[in-house]
C-alpha cells in the first residue's frame, strides 16, 4: 500500500465521518461546521486524484462561498426549538430501507464491473494552466452559459429578497 | 499507484447515500439544502477519479460546471427559504404543505 493509498483511505474515512456526524445534528450551526471540515477533506482529495485548480476552486466557491452563505442564513434566521424535531418512526424505517437498498445495488454495481475496475490509478496531474486553455477552448459555451445562470441566479435572489424584504416593511407598518 | 476506481466510486457512492438520507430524512428546510450540496459533492468526487481513471482532462471541466450550478442553485434556494420563513416563521417543510389564499409573490 503506497502512501497515495494510505491518504487515500484517510481523507475517505474523514469526509465520510465528518459528513455523517453533519447531517445528524439538532444544532445547525454545527452542521455547517462539520459539513466545512467534509469539503476540506474533498478538496485534499482532489489534490489527490489529480485536480490542483479544482481543489482550489472548491475551498474557494463551495466552503467560502456557499457555506458561508448557509451561516449568513443559518444566523439570520431564529429558528424556534419546537420545530426541529426528528422524523416520524415511518419515515425513518422507509428512508433507511431506501438507502439500504441504493447501498446494496452499488457495490453489487462497482464489484461486478470485473478486472477492468479494479486497475489502480496511476497519479498524474493536471496543471491549471493546461486545464483552462482546454476548458476555454473547448467549453468555452458551457462557460458562457454558467455565468449567464449566475447572472439569472443573482437577479432572482435580487428580486426574492427586495419582495420579502418590502412585504415585511409594510406589515411593520401595517402593525403600527 | 493509488487506489483502483472502483474505491473512488464507493466512496462517492457512499457521500451520496448520506447526502440522500440528509435531504429525504430531516424536517427542516436548510438541512435538506445541505443534503443536496453534500450529493453534488459526492458527484463530483466520482467525476474527478473517472478523469484520473481514463486519464483525459473531460471530468474535472464537468466538475467546473457542477460547482457554478451548485453556487446558483444554493443562493436562489436559500432565498426562497428566506421568504418561507417570513411566511411560515418556520423552517419546517410540513408548514408549507397547503396552497392558501394569501397573496402571490
Amino acid at each position: 500500500m503506497t502512501i497515495y493509498a494510505l491518504l487515500f483511505y484517510l481523507l475517505a474515512a474523514v469526509i465520510l465521518v465528518s459528513t455523517a456526524i453533519a447531517v445528524t445534528r439538532r444544532n445547525l450551526v454545527h452542521a455547517a461546521i462539520f459539513l466545512v471540515a467534509s469539503f476540506f477533506a474533498s478538496a485534499l482529495l482532489f489534490y489527490l486524484l489529480g485536480a490542483p485548480l479544482l481543489a482550489m476552486l472548491e475551498i474557494i466557491v463551495y466552503v467560502g462561498a456557499i457555506m458561508v452563505l448557509f451561516l449568513f442564513v443559518i444566523m439570520m434566521l431564529k429558528e424556534k426549538p419546537a420545530s426541529n424535531r426528528p422524523a416520524a418512526r415511518g419515515r425513518k424505517l422507509w428512508t433507511a430501507t431506501l438507502g439500504l437498498i441504493y447501498l446494496l445495488a452499488v457495490i453489487l454495481l462497482v464489484f461486478a464491473t470485473g478486472p477492468r475496475g479494479q486497475t489502480p490509478l496511476t497519479p498524474a496531474v493536471a496543471s491549471p494552466a493546461a486545464f483552462g486553455r482546454y476548458l476555454f477552448q473547448g467549453h468555452w459555451l458551457g462557460i458562457e452559459i454558467a455565468s449567464l445562470l449566475l447572472l439569472i441566479a443573482l437577479i432572482g435572489v435580487l428580486h426574492l429578497g427586495h419582495t420579502a424584504a418590502r412585504r415585511t416593511a409594510a406589515g411593520i407598518e401595517e402593525e403600527k | 499507484m493509488i487506489v483502483p476506481y472502483s474505491h473512488v466510486l464507493l466512496l462517492s457512492a457512499l457521500l451520496f447515500v448520506v447526502g440522500m438520507l440528509c435531504a429525504v430524512g430531516r424536517r427542516n428546510l436548510i438541512m435538506i439544502l445541505l443534503g443536496l450540496e453534500v450529493m453534488l459533492n459526492a458527484g463530483a468526487i466520482a467525476f474527478v477519479g473517472a478523469a484520473l481513471r481514463w486519464q483525459q482532462i473531460e471530468g474535472q471541466t464537468v466538475v467546473i460546471f457542477v460547482l457554478a450550478i451548485a453556487a446558483a442553485e444554493v443562493s436562489i434556494g436559500l432565498a426562497l427559504i428566506v421568504w418561507a420563513y417570513r411566511r411560515t416563521e418556520s423552517l419546517d417543510p410540513e408548514r408549507l404543505q397547503d396552497l392558501d389564499t394569501a397573496e402571490p409573490l
